[in-house]
């Protein structure tokens, strides 16, 4: 699948054990961060880099390239493949049987993903309350803008209770 | 929960659904679904049934991604007639901008109730062509709407001035896949700021019961009014549209057989009933704050099935007096 085609909902190819050991492997350290900023010092090892990161996410995920991944918070199964980019859980329309309203025959991307976070003890993940997409970040790596720390703050687990957090990144 | 204001705002009716839920009363909502066209008459008339027998009433927005009047301006209209309205606004047809934008229109307005939802896609509309838009999700819009209100912000951070007032409502669909997330994912909707919801339609009760039960455990009922969904099956089209054409309504076998087991002529009369003893169960459910009436354009049985279910024609709806726009 290409990112210019309509979204459609992907059943990942990895395992979410998987996903969740590559999430450990990623995660930001000052290492990671000063490759970040070789990689991005240089645009041509840039392009490659991010072009790499589109290849595999594709194939893996059905990754659109929103530059601000949400898998480690949806058991490894990509929200934006949801033909509305849903991002804090399905809609209403999901069939009885589990399909896509729009693509009959294709599960719902996020009937996946609560079956894979609840399987990895992880479903409490799913009710972190995502915040909208920045969309100045599409088509850009979305593990050097992880390493560079430009996606905190992309959810958080506040109940709205006391003092509710900010729509908006802090 | 903000206090209500003295008129309820310039758009408001005296009452309203807010006045209900601070009263503690069982709320009754139902749905007016504006015309495809620019006749103004043909909310007044769905309004002048409804007056008097629901706190409030839905106004939908493009329903069923079909072109219709502006959800906005039939708020409006249904005001006028005397009908507290609940804006609906869908994340499908409009970016941030443009949502927020008519948040603080509804706020100008005096709109006393928004309801925000995801929205039906485009491909089940008469615009199969159109551009699906989803910027927000309705979680990320009740979160928008909330901060709002309540900090006087938009999602860029800058502030407005003055604040709009409406009550946030959201919806939940207890009977969509995975039914186990579902209080879950109206506890997201709460917590992103939903003070009310209103369900898909409840055909199996026993199911319903399942997930009020979850919605209880969560601690969710004292932070949200839950009005259930219910409506009439007037004909075993109507049951198979329902069964296969919209998208998350569950019909179990059980009330297809009831349907179909009486003769053809009795069918109306039989899902009024169903929908009768539908709402009696419903109101001996804890946690389940009111209904919402759906009637599939057959708002005029909506008082009969009401007055059925032992409801009366003593819910604030006189019309609106003094200025405004409100008194048109």
């Amino acid at each position: 699948m290409s990112a210019s085609e309509q979204p459609h909902p992907t059943r990942p190819s990895i395992a979410a054990s998987t996903g969740y050991r590559l999430g450990r492997v990623l995660a930001p350290n000052r290492a990671y961060r000063w490759l970040a900023g070789r990689i991005e010092a240089r645009p041509r090892l840039r392009r490659w880099f991010t072009a790499a990161e589109r290849h595999s996410k594709q194939r893996l995920f059905g990754c659109r390239m929103c530059g601000q991944c949400a898998l480690p918070a949806t058991g490894y199964a990509c929200p934006m493949s949801c033909p509305k980019q849903l991002r804090n859980g399905p809609c209403g329309g999901v069939s009885a049987n589990g399909d896509c309203e729009v693509y009959p025959g294709r599960r719902c991307v996020w009937v996946i993903a609560y079956e894979r976070a609840e399987r990895a003890g992880h479903s409490a993940d799913l009710t972190l309350l995502q915040r909208p997409v920045d969309h100045r970040l599409a088509g850009s790596s979305s593990w050097l803008n992880y390493w560079q720390g430009r996606d905190e703050g992309l959810w958080t687990s506040d109940d709205g209770l006391a003092h509710p957090a900010p729509v908006h990144r802090p | 929960m903000t206090a209500p204001g003295p008129t309820g705002g310039a758009a408001g009716t005296a009452g309203g659904l807010r006045a209900a839920l601070a009263e503690r009363r069982f709320a009754v909502t139902a749905e007016i679904g504006p015309p495809r066209g620019a006749d103004p008459a043909a909310v007044a008339e769905k309004a002048a049934l409804l007056r008097g027998w629901v706190d409030a009433a839905n106004v939908t927005d493009n329903q069923g991604a079909h072109v219709r009047m502006a959800s906005l301006a039939g708020s409006l209209l249904a005001a006028r007639a005397g009908v507290a309205p609940v804006m609906q606004l869908t994340c499908r047809d409009r970016n941030r901008i443009a949502l927020q934008s008519d948040l603080l229109a509804a706020g100008a307005l005096g709109i006393p109730h928004v309801l925000l939802l995801t929205g039906d896609h485009p491909c089940f509309g008469d615009h199969p062509d159109a551009a699906p838009v989803f910027d927000l999700d309705s979680v990320q819009l009740v979160w928008a709407a909330r901060t709002l209100r309540d900090e006087g912000r938009l999602l860029s951070g800058r502030t407005v001035a003055p604040r709009p007032e409406f009550l946030i409502g959201a919806v939940e669909n207890p009977f969509a896949p995975p039914v186990r997330f579902r209080a879950a994912r109206l506890g997201k909707k709460i917590a992103a700021g939903a003070e009310f919801a209103q369900t898909q339609f409840v055909f199996d009760v026993p199911g319903f019961d399942r997930f009020m039960a979850a919605v209880r455990d969560r601690g969710l009922d004292g932070r949200c009014a839950v009005l259930a969904g219910v409506g009439p099956i007037r004909s075993l089209a109507a049951l198979e549209f329902v069964r296969t054409k919209v998208p998350g309504v569950y019909v179990p076998d059980e009330v297809v057989r009831r349907l179909r087991g009486v003769p053809r002529d009795r069918v109306a009369a039989e899902g009024v009933r169903l929908c009768v003893e539908t709402i009696e169960a419903l109101r001996a459910i804890p946690g389940v704050a009111g209904v919402h009436v759906m009637a599939f354009g057959y708002e005029r049985g909506v008082p009969e099935i009401l007055e059925r279910a032992g409801f009366r024609r003593d819910r604030a709806g006189r019309l609106p007096v003094g200025g405004g726009v409100g008194a048109g």
